[in-house]
């Protein structure tokens, strides 16, 4: 059980969360209550993984804040300057806005894609995990992780591709339909954009990309599940279904939403899909059907960045700073939503 | 509210390994049987085969009849749910849902019946249940805090009364105690002399003096050697399997000369 939150460790500032209590936690070897005293090399051996342990604790702690003061520094001209400035100076710079109200649209774009992404990928992961781990014939299960695992090589760019070329006009009709049918609700507002280079397909393709990861640690996770509560369950009667209700999924809920932060990191700083399909605008739109409502954060720094000037360069690197900021809060925020389960993890 | 069980040359295999030979007894309702015999007999094979646990292993199936008050318990049309819904089963280590806080556990199975009861009826069984197994006055204070957070002989009495919350017919124990402590071993002694009133219990035990104080009927099964299976041996009264066995190897097993 304690090492499912452990299994998904993505990002710097994760990492460093765990790390940073490391040194003090102090190796085996250390203390006074080391009955090994026939072994010196042994105590020597934990001196030096202790002292390693604290260099690779100090080592990720110092990366993240060079990181943060790197990117606090070049955004610190873009963060000085007056709308004016940042108007005359940025050819792409929307006239008559702060810098705030040249992020927020972007920021709310990166986190709705992102959302619509986990929406759809969380479930179909715990399906496929699910089915993995307790449905499916040895030999099946094996061949279908197997697969899975192969989806998460293909690259970004790739998923771009095949996002514009194939799943673009398949996903077309269903988009007008939605707007149709659904159109009263604001989020299915019509016109359904043709071709579909709208948040919503951007969702889709983000999913898919995501879908990996995610399958592949809850299966992991799944796998976990302490024999001895699945029985417990079955002989209460539980169907196996039930019995996934009962022992399988609330012992993997943390992991699986380690494993949803972890597809969520990806999401949210995916570029290359995301440029490719997303007909861009900065609106806090939610209609997810129409084009040229939305953009990333993300999608954006990679789309201006070669043409950009010092002082547009330091813009988009003001905007990667909200970026890092939010990636940060996200993490932290499962951090603490598993934290808050801890009594009940079954971690006794 | 107890049930008798018949069985008739039951043999149990795992894929092409036969675990246990025929075997053929009786177990009496409103009584504890006892199930003794060396490690690897296949005591415990057997004890699943009452409640159809062994079909979670892949592979596992028995041959045979086994019926509980004339109902084949393995007819073409008995879901296996079903049957543990009637038999329910206390394992060797105590595996509350650590999810679940100590109220939910005992309600666990209940839910599963999917039946939507009120906040007073669940309330009460818990209560009842709790009562039932000696834990109400030791944690009636504490109904939402995780069952992990019991010590390891109470956390065997909550399985208990999660078993006992379903109100089953038989009550199939595995080394319930062999996990714990002396105290709460004879907690859970106590207790299954309390429980025989209204369930038939089964119970595996390796401890010679718990088959001898807390059953009235006791197993002794035997196996020949590594890779052949466990047969019974004989069974009889507990006091007659203790003073007057008349199997050598009965014998030999209770007064501590091998196993
Ligand atoms: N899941 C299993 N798969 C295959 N063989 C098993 C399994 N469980 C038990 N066995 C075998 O069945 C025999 C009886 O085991 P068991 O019922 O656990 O004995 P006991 O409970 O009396 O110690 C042993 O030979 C054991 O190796
Ligand atoms: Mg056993």
């Amino acid at each position: 059980m304690s090492n499912s939150p452990q299994l998904a460790r993505p990002t710097a500032a994760e990492t460093a969360a765990v790390a940073a209590p490391a040194p003090s936690s102090g190796a085996p070897g250390d203390g006074p209550r080391t009955p090994v005293r026939g072994h010196p090399h042994r105590d020597r051996a934990g001196r030096a993984f202790s002292t390693a342990a604290t260099v690779a604790g100090s080592t990720i702690l110092v990366t993240l804040a060079a990181v943060a003061v790197f990117l606090v520094l070049r955004a610190w001209p873009a963060l000085s300057a007056s709308p004016e400035e940042l108007t005359e100076g940025i050819q792409w710079f929307p006239e008559g806005t702060t810098l705030l109200g040249f992020v927020g649209p972007m920021l709310f774009g990166t986190v709705l894609a992102s959302v619509i992404a986990l929406a759809v990928a969380v479930p179909v992961s715990t399906g496929i995990a699910l089915f993995i781990s307790h449905y499916a014939p040895r030999r099946m299960a094996n061949a279908l992780g197997y697969l899975i695992d192969l989806l998460a090589a293909i690259p970004s760019v790739v998923y771009g591709l095949w996002g514009v070329a194939w799943l673009a006009p398949r996903l077309q009709p269903a988009w007008a339909w939605l707007s149709e049918t659904l159109g009263f609700i604001p989020l299915f507002e019509g016109p359904a954009a043709n071709p579909p280079r709208v948040i919503l397909t951007v969702g889709i393709v983000l999913a898919v990309m995501i879908l990996p990861i995610i399958t592949a640690v809850a299966r992991e996770v799944f796998l976990q599940t302490p024999r001895l509560h699945e029985e417990a369950a079955l002989a209460l009667g539980a169907t196996r279904w039930e019995m996934i209700r009962m022992a399988v999924l609330p012992f993997g809920q943390s992991g699986l939403i380690s494993a949803s932060m972890l597809g969520l990191g990806r999401a949210l700083g995916e570029t290359m899909a995301v440029l490719m399909i997303l007909s861009p605008g900065l609106t806090y739109s939610l209609a997810l059907l129409q084009a040229g409502q939305h953009q990333t954060i993300a999608a954006n720094i990679a789309n201006q960045f070669p043409e950009a000037n010092p002082l547009g360069v330091s813009t988009l690197i003001a905007t990667g700073l909200a970026l890092f900021v939010i990636t940060l809060a996200v993490n932290m925020a499962a951090r603490w939503v598993v934290a808050r389960r801890k009594d009940f993890s079954g971690a006794n | 509210m107890a049930q008798r069980i018949d069985i008739k040359d039951l043999n149990v295999y795992y894929g092409s390994f036969l675990a246990v030979e025929g075997v053929t007894m009786a177990i009496e309702p409103r009584s504890v049987t006892a199930l003794i015999g060396p490690s690897g007999c296949g005591k415990s094979t057997f004890l699943r085969t009452l409640n159809r646990m062994h079909e979670v292993i892949p592979g596992a199936r028995v041959e045979g009849s086994l019926t509980m008050d004339g109902v084949d318990l393995y007819g073409s049309d008995v879901d296996p749910v079903a049957v543990r819904r009637q038999v329910g089963m206390v394992f060797q280590r105590p595996n509350p849902f650590p999810t679940m806080s100590i109220a939910e556990n005992v309600l666990a199975g209940i839910r599963l019946n999917n039946r939507r009861i009120s906040k007073s009826d669940a309330r009460d069984v818990v209560e009842q249940s709790l009562v039932g197994a000696n834990l109400w006055n030791e944690v009636k204070d504490r109904l939402d805090r995780p069952g992990s957070s019991l010590s390891g002989g109470q956390q065997q009495r909550l399985c208990i009364a999660r078993a006992i919350a379903v109100k089953p017919q038989v009550l199939l124990m595995d080394e319930p105690a062999s996990a714990l402590d002396p105290i709460s071993t004879l907690a859970i002694e106590d207790l299954i002399a309390e429980l025989k009133d209204d369930y038939t219990i089964v119970i595996v035990t390796h401890n010679m003096q718990q088959a001898a104080r807390v059953s009235d009927r006791t197993a002794f099964f035997n196996i020949g050697g590594t890779g052949q299976p466990g047969r019974l041996i004989e069974m009889d009264d507990t006091r007659t399997m203790f003073s007057t066995p008349t199997e050598k190897s009965t014998e030999d097993y209770i007064s501590g000369r091998f196993g």
